[in-house]
């Protein structure tokens, strides 16, 4: 299972989680299987057209999957996602 | 048919006298001036045309604050805050000022600083970009690098501990509860509207970031006319891309927001933000932010409301910095975080 990190404004769709666990082959398949285990997340992450919002940044591992295969990126076991606002300012 | 029959009058003799008031607070931009620091605030108010023809009836204009020496907003407050802590000797000889921030309010601090012979320290984490780090640091800024893994709220930590192992070095200004923030908007973005509407405003919109420019502005303006409609504008879900703008629900709430000086609060997903940012661009020729690009959103949003409802109305909003202070970080620097 891949370890997927989850961002301070997704955390209440995890139970306050920031890491959780997906069984999934690409960065598609761990978004389906996100939404199941924990409902409501991925719209906050996907337009209505399946594609990731512009403001997100999804990283496997170091990687930008906009500079990868995007959601056909392929996720490994071993791998951490890493789910990102692109804003710098934080929560103060 | 006053302005045809009168046309040799000045300004200030066709306006009610609570605006010839504000009139003769608002000096206009010097067109030449003893320091840098003189050229904050006063900026134009320019009229968004191009969105405004979707409009009819309802005209939409925008205060240019990446006219400021800084390139944001945030010089207004930086700047009082700055002057009011000197008369208030919390800046002395032996202060240093330190904030937390790599964003437009350290650039602020650091060109005031220069510019004043003020000694300032800006606490960032250590994988900020390049660029970010050097445009302070160009000033003369000393730069404390914080845990990268940390991110913003390390800064934060990192600043608070600094000062308390020292207090007597430092002086914190905290914006988001210091009372000069508000105050250079009620002194300044308020009046310079009334005046360069010609008392015509009946509407203002913008972001919520520390809330200084919509809190100080507001009261302003509800002082001046209290049917003028202030409304305070916020992202719609804490998951969201508006750089600048809090979301406040899910936030720490700045002490000085109090939302009862507020009309109405609108909530915009960051899509509609990002959209009118490249529209402004290239329908405008503005090229700004993309907080900039929400409160226009937000403005042209109040506008068709009115027009649906067949009124007509002077809607005014904040361009609060230039687009190209975001510009992503080239492939090969995508690991430093912008």
């Amino acid at each position: 299972m891949a370890t997927v990190r989850i961002p301070t404004p997704l955390r209440k769709y995890t139970q306050g989680q920031e890491e959780v666990s997906i069984e999934a082959g690409t960065v598609r398949d761990l978004i389906t299987n996100l939404e199941t285990s924990y409902p409501g997340i991925s719209e906050r992450i996907c337009d209505d057209k399946g594609a990731v919002r512009r403001f997100v940044n999804i990283f496997v591992g170091e990687e930008d999957i906009r500079f990868l295969e995007n959601l056909d990126t392929g996720v490994k076991d071993a791998d951490e996602v890493s789910i990102v606002p692109a804003i710098a300012g934080g929560m103060k | 048919m006053d302005g045809l029959l009168t046309p040799a009058l000045p300004l200030s003799a066709r306006l009610p006298a609570a605006a010839q008031f504000h009139v003769q607070e608002v000096r206009g931009r010097p067109r030449r001036a003893g320091s840098i620091v003189d050229l904050i605030g006063n900026t134009p108010l320019v009229r968004l045309g191009q969105i405004d023809r979707e409009t009819p009836g309802v005209e939409i204009w925008a205060k240019c604050e990446f006219a400021n020496p800084g390139g944001s907003v945030k010089d207004r407050a930086a700047y009082r805050i700055i002057r009011d802590a000197l008369s208030h000797g919390d800046l002395r000889p032996g202060v240093r000022l330190i904030d937390s921030t790599s964003g437009n309010t350290g650039i602020a601090y650091s060109l005031i600083g220069a510019a004043m012979g003020l000694p300032i320290s800006l606490v960032m984490p250590s994988n900020v970009s390049n660029p970010r780090k050097q445009v302070t640091a160009a000033f003369g800024t000393e730069l404390i690098f914080s845990d990268p893994m940390e991110g913003s709220d390390g800064a934060i930590v990192r600043a608070r501990e600094i000062v308390e192992e020292n207090p007597e070095r430092w002086y914190y200004p905290n914006q988001y509860a210091n009372e000069s923030n508000w105050r250079a908007h009620y002194d300044g973005t308020g009046p310079e509207i009334i005046a360069q509407t010609e008392g015509r405003v009946t509407h203002f919109v913008t972001g919520i970031g520390t809330s200084g420019t919509v809190m100080g502005t507001s009261r302003r303006l509800h002082e001046y006319n209290p049917s003028i409609r202030c409304i305070g504008l916020q992202p719609d879900d804490a998951m969201h891309g508006l750089e600048g703008l809090k979301h406040i629900p899910s936030s720490i709430v700045p002490p000085i927001y109090d939302e009862s000086v507020l009309d109405e609060t609108l909530w915009l997903p960051t899509e509609d933000g990002w959209d009118m940012a490249e529209r402004l661009a290239s329908e405008e020729g503005l090229f700004v932010g993309h907080s900039s690009g929400a409160n226009v959103a937000g403005a042209r949003r109040v506008a068709k409301q009115l027009v649906a409802e067949g009124e007509e109305g002077v809607v005014v909003t904040v361009l609060c910095d230039r687009g190209d202070r975001y510009f992503a970080p080239l492939k090969w620097e995508k690991h430093y975080v912008w």
